[in-house]
């Protein structure tokens, strides 16, 4: 064979397997959401929105894992959001080329892919062992541990789309930074910051690791936040390596719920995201 | 007259009020950020220290683990944590190397954002579902259909094949390392399709010029360009197996020994202190686990940390926030 021909060749075999990898990649998102959706949708009832998780061989549904999980990730996401995203403001505005900030950037990113477990682990030390029971605000605040970085990487990233022409013009005006920041920069970087907002309650919403030592579980409906409190992650998990069928079903439908919200609220914050970028920006 | 507000002194002292109040609640929150790095770091130390003291170094280096007789190790776990997270990493590379360069430089405009964003979604899917899918799905394909062939064909010959003996479980060492791959296909892909972006287009476009074929520009272009990206990109993945939990937990097996072989049931760091430790009694059993966390932290701590450096030498603005 010529050189050219094996060159050629060469370069086929290689594209082709980029591709071939390409259709490995959506081949296993295709399949996962083929076996959530095959084993989950049986279980999708009224019952599953309106009834507690029941013992062994009867049957239930999911409300007090489901309240549970929604009550946490907004307790979580009201303690991590605004505190991600006034460091994301402080990084971007105040701080923006200080050694500190980059000091501060650094360990934000490091604790973006911290493994959830170790903030599990945290939050135990810090509220379990002191309160002395496992508890659904323990919970909550792990589950803002995790969405603080995420919040604050977004924040960051999204005042730094704004033009600086806007924040001189306000400047120019005699407006104070707090002044330019709140009434020019935030409403300017509005989308972004939603945007952000909602890829962290995609990301706490499920977290199972940090929950399973800080939360619990809760077999039977449960609003108190000192106490443990069942949440879709545990149940599932729990569920799931039960040996009952009723459960196991559960657990799928769980699975299913939890996924298509996670999905749903991904895609959104991209559209989003696409609406800023056809919009204002420069 | 209308400047009054500006020269008001009560309206000036309000503002320069306000001024520090949000000045300092911005820094009070970014400190927050390197307090609850320190404060993890702290507590865990704090939660290990009876195990370190009781054992001291030979926690690290004893297979042991029986919490009837109070006695622990740490070597079973530490050995599974790298083992599957190398094998997810053997496995995990090509692919996503494949993905990225799909991604940037053979898929058509009105490909690149649905398959991009498809990739993204598998990155957004939980990881428990990867578990349960992994022990209801991947585990009995895996038992039935490939554990079998590699015990038949690669478990006779001579070194590798010690690593595929014994009966195949479905649930083991290999499965946890193939489900991780998959977790962290996306990551990895991620990171090197927005690093292969920032290759300037002149530098290709002059590989083209000499007459270079796509692979060649790719390797010999694109690849030594990009390279602290793509280590960077690879140890980003690297630190997501390491710590990784959920998954690993429902495949793994959960047994705190050694095998040789990588279809035997094994355990990792996470997937001990997520079994275990709501229902571990005793001090010492509990600080045990509390000690393989920090051992987990410093781990990957160090390869996220190295991650970062690498790929902070790249704008941070290409890479997304993921």
């Amino acid at each position: 064979m010529s050189r050219r021909a094996v060159r050629k060749l060469t370069n086929f075999a290689a594209l082709a397997l980029s591709g071939v990898a390409t259709a490995i990649g959506l081949f296993f998102l295709g399949a996962i959401l083929w076996t959530l959706v095959s084993n989950g949708l049986a279980g999708m009832s009224l019952k599953l929105f309106s009834a507690m998780t029941p013992p062994p061989g009867a049957s239930g549904g999911l409300l007090n894992a489901i309240y549970g999980s929604v009550a946490m990730t907004v307790i979580g996401i009201l303690i991590g959001g605004p505190v991600g995203m006034l460091a994301g403001t402080f990084l971007a505005e105040y701080g923006r080329a200080t050694r500190l900030s980059t000091v501060i950037r650094f360990v934000n990113d490091v604790l973006l892919s911290a493994p959830s477990i170790i903030i599990g682990l945290f939050v135990y030390q810090l509220l379990v062992v002191r309160m002395g029971h496992f508890s659904a605000i323990a919970g909550a605040v792990a589950l803002a541990i995790i969405a603080i970085p995420v919040t604050v990487r977004t924040t960051e990233d999204m005042l730094n789309l704004v033009p600086q022409g806007m924040k001189d013009a306000s400047t120019a005006m005699g407006a104070y930074p707090w002044r330019t920041i709140t009434s020019v920069i935030y409403p300017a970087a509005r989308s972004g910051m939603v945007t952000g907002l909602l890829l962290a309650i995609a990301r706490i919403s499920g977290e199972t690791a940090p929950l399973l030592f800080t939360a619990l579980n809760n077999q039977f409906w449960s609003s108190d936040l000192a106490a443990p409190m069942a949440n879709l992650p545990v149940v599932i998990f729990q569920f799931a390596l039960s040996p009952y069928p009723n459960w196991q079903q559960l657990a799928w439908s769980g699975a299913l719920l939890i996924t298509l919200s996670i999905l749903v609220l991904s895609i959104s914050a991209r559209f989003v995201v696409s609406s800023l970028n056809s919009g204002g920006r420069p | 007259m209308s400047t009054v507000a500006a020269i008001d002194p009560r309206h000036a002292a309000g503002q320069r009020l306000r001024e520090r109040a949000f000045r300092t609640a911005t820094f009070v929150a970014a400190v927050t950020v390197l307090l609850l790095l320190g404060g993890v770091a702290v507590s865990l130390l704090i939660g290990a220290w009876p195990a370190f003291t009781h054992f001291g170094l030979a926690f690290l280096t004893r297979e042991i683990w029986n919490p009837v007789t109070d006695q622990y190790g740490a070597l079973a776990p530490i050995y599974g944590t790298l083992v599957t997270s190398l094998l997810a990493l053997l496995l995990a590379v090509p692919v996503s190397f494949g993905i990225a360069i799909f991604l940037t430089e053979l898929a058509p405009v009105w490909l690149k954002r649905p398959v991009g964003v498809a990739i993204e979604l598998l990155a957004a899917v939980p990881s428990i579902i990867y578990g349960i899918w992994g022990l209801f799905v991947l585990a009995p394909v895996l038992q039935r259909h490939v554990q079998p062939w590699l015990i038949d064909y690669i478990g006779p010959l001579p070194f590798v094949g010690r690593l595929f003996q014994g009966p195949p479980f479905g649930i083991g060492v290999l499965t946890a390392g193939f489900v991780l791959a998959i977790m962290v296909i996306p990551f990895i892909a991620a990171v090197m399709r927005d690093v292969f972006e920032t290759v300037p287009d002149v530098l290709k476009e002059s590989g083209y010029g000499l007459g270079a074929t796509t692979w060649e520009v790719i390797w010999q272009v694109v690849v030594p360009y990009a390279r602290s990206g793509i280590i960077g990109g690879i140890m980003l993945g690297l630190g997501r197996a390491l710590g990784e939990t959920m998954a690993v937990t429902f495949v793994i097996g959960n047994a705190h020994r050694i095998g040789s072989s990588l279809l035997a049931p094994g355990t990792t760091i996470s997937a001990s202190i997520a079994n275990e430790f709501a229902e571990a009694v005793g001090d010492l059993y509990t600080s045990s686990l509390i000690a393989l966390g920090a051992l987990l932290f410093l781990i990957t701590f160090s390869v996220i940390a190295a991650a970062r450096l690498m790929l902070l030498r790249l704008s941070r603005k290409t890479l997304s926030p993921v």
